[in-house]
């Protein structure tokens, strides 16, 4: 009889491998979810009715109806309701209700060991492991979503010294999980999750601005971890394959993340963007050229190719409808237009793709780093929308910078650069852009969505 | 600790192969791709439901403290689940829609 619920989680397994391969080509991207879910659903249905060890086993159905019944309906309406914008904040969410629920999960099952049969064995370390990864995943997600959602500003989190304070609770944390194991009980298991959590959130505390999309990745990827973890103390298979499978496709995405920016993790989890404010540079006597909505109106107008550079502003301002008619028109009037898209533009990995597929922008307009530079030579203008660091010229000769040696648009090489920007305080990690500052750079003061708006205007009464 | 070992080779073994199997199917993905295949994978994560599922139809249905933190656990692994596929459908389909 097991066998066949054995066999049902193997078809689940392969689902996930199947799934997550579709996943990774835009042909079968679709249907890879499709299969992943599935294989999902299968898991799910198998453990249901999984013959469990017992002579009795109560099985609660009720409590797990209503868990399944509660969790989808929250799940689903947040997933349908959510404004492509916010897409950032709900996979966060998502990803620490993910490692919560491993979490707890551990901290029960630490509470119900019976002392004298787990001496023996390796249960009581498997199970505290899986309470500190899943609470650092929890708390860090936490984090992560409220600095995403604008309730929670970098600064009002990162202390003096933070990477110190950092190391240090880490350090405590994995000193009190191990003082657990040997002293358990209820007191100190919960004092541990309560470390654990507080040193998920100081972990993320000190990453911010263009590091946002390396610690989501990451975060998914110890989330992964936590349910591989959480796989032993059931020693469930389904739950190791899919927990790893997830860990080490975060992992790899935090890699290419990290890359592109040409950092090291390390560097990253230190907090390299916010830590060094003091690269802002003094650029107080040098002047910036504005122009007018009209002026603009008239660059585009009369040129033969336009790139587009998008950032976290453009999604702030909600600025992609603008930006699609603005291309649309361009496009009737035999004006190229490209797309600039940086690899850690926005607050997540491939945030602007997801934000231009919404307004049905075709994605061989879309450039990647490389593209977009050999693009840029024969361009005529450039429209930075709310993009900023990843447009800056530091990043390629100030070696003071923090930025230094990532690799970013060059959008200065192109005969104009028109920026939009609310004002001239500088981006988000406080690091002031030379590109503001050139002699073929104009800015356009006001909302993203507005000036758009404004230029529309304009261009059609040309 | 070998006895550990002992009882859990195949699982061990199972670790480190999907280990490697997980950074051959994500070693090449296109940037269009990374929100979903995020989104996607953090879904799969909510995997350790079945360990909830588990965890709850062995309960005694008398203990309620364990009852209660294994539903929370279990409709935080649910949201996960559900609005993971959900939310990565949803970007999908917009993308499919540009290609024709």
């Amino acid at each position: 009889m097991e066998v066949y619920f054995q066999l049902a989680y193997l078809i689940g397994a392969i689902c996930f491998i199947l799934g997550l391969r579709g996943l990774s080509d835009p042909k079968s991207a679709r249907k890879g979810n499709i299969i992943a879910a599935l294989g999902m659903g299968i898991a799910v249905v198998a453990s249901l009715f999984y013959p469990l060890e017992g002579d009795v086993v109560p099985n609660n159905y009720g409590w797990i109806a209503g868990a399944i019944l509660v969790g989808s309906a929250i799940g689903f309406l947040s997933a349908i309701r959510v404004q492509m914008t916010a897409m950032p904040q709900l996979i966060s969410i998502f990803n620490g209700l993910g490692g919560g629920s491993a979490m707890f999960l551990a901290l029960i099952e630490f509470l119900n060991l019976d002392p004298a049969q787990s001496s023996s064995t390796l249960l009581p370390v498997i199970i505290l492991f899986t309470i500190f990864v899943g609470s650092i995943s929890f708390s860090g997600s936490i984090l992560a979503y409220l600095k995403l959602d604008g309730k929670v500003n970098d600064k009002q989190v990162v202390l003096p010294n933070h990477q110190y304070i950092n190391i240090f609770l880490m350090l405590f944390s994995i000193a009190f999980v191990v003082f657990t194991y040997f002293v358990p009980s209820p007191v100190t298991i919960i004092i541990s999750v309560i470390i654990c959590l507080i040193y998920g959130f100081s972990f993320v505390a000190p990453i911010g601005g263009a590091d946002m999309p390396v610690v989501i990745s990451l975060l998914n990827s110890v989330t992964g971890i936590s349910a591989a973890a959480a796989g032993f103390i059931y020693d469930n298979q389904i739950m190791i394959l899919g927990g790893v499978l997830v860990g080490a496709a975060g992992t790899i995405l935090t890699i290419l993340m990290c890359e592109a920016m040409n950092r090291s993790l390390i560097n990253v989890i230190i907090g390299g963007f916010t830590a060094s404010g003091d690269a802002a540079g003094d650029q107080g006597d040098q002047t910036v050229i504005s122009l007018s909505p009209m002026d603009a109106a008239i660059l585009l107008k009369y040129s033969s190719k336009v790139m587009m550079v998008p950032g976290y502003g453009m999604a702030v301002a909600q600025a992609q409808k603008q930006t699609k008619e603005l291309d649309d028109f361009l496009a009737k009037n035999d004006v190229e237009v490209v797309y600039g898209i940086h690899p850690v533009a926005g607050r997540m990995p491939g945030h602007m793709n997801v934000l231009l597929a919404e307004v049905d922008i075709s994605y061989d307009k879309l450039c990647d780093l490389e593209e977009s530079n050999n693009h840029l030579s024969d361009t005529d203008v450039v429209l930075v929308v709310g993009a900023n660091d990843v447009v800056n010229p530091s990043a390629i000769d100030d070696p003071g910078s923090s930025i230094y040696g990532m690799p970013v648009i060059e959008v200065w090489r192109a005969k104009q650069v028109i920026v939009f920007k609310r004002s001239m305080n500088p981006g988000y990690a406080g690091i002031q852009n030379p590109l503001f500052f050139k002699g073929n750079t104009k800015m356009l003061f006001g909302d993203a969505t507005d000036s758009l708006k404004k230029i529309m205007e304009e261009i059609k009464t040309l | 600790m070998l006895e550990f070992f002992n009882e859990n080779m195949l699982s061990i073994y199972l670790l480190i192969f999907t280990v490697f199997l997980g950074f051959e199917l994500i070693s090449k993905v296109p940037t269009v791709l990374h929100t979903p295949l995020m989104s996607g994978a953090n879904a799969i994560s909510g995997i350790v439901m079945v360990g909830s599922i588990i965890f709850l139809r062995l309960t005694d249905p008398g203990d309620y403290v364990s009852l209660t933190i294994g539903l929370i656990a279990m409709i935080m692994a649910v949201i996960n689940i559900v609005g993971g596929f959900a939310v990565t459908n949803r970007m999908l389909s917009m993308f499919k829609k540009k290609k024709n």
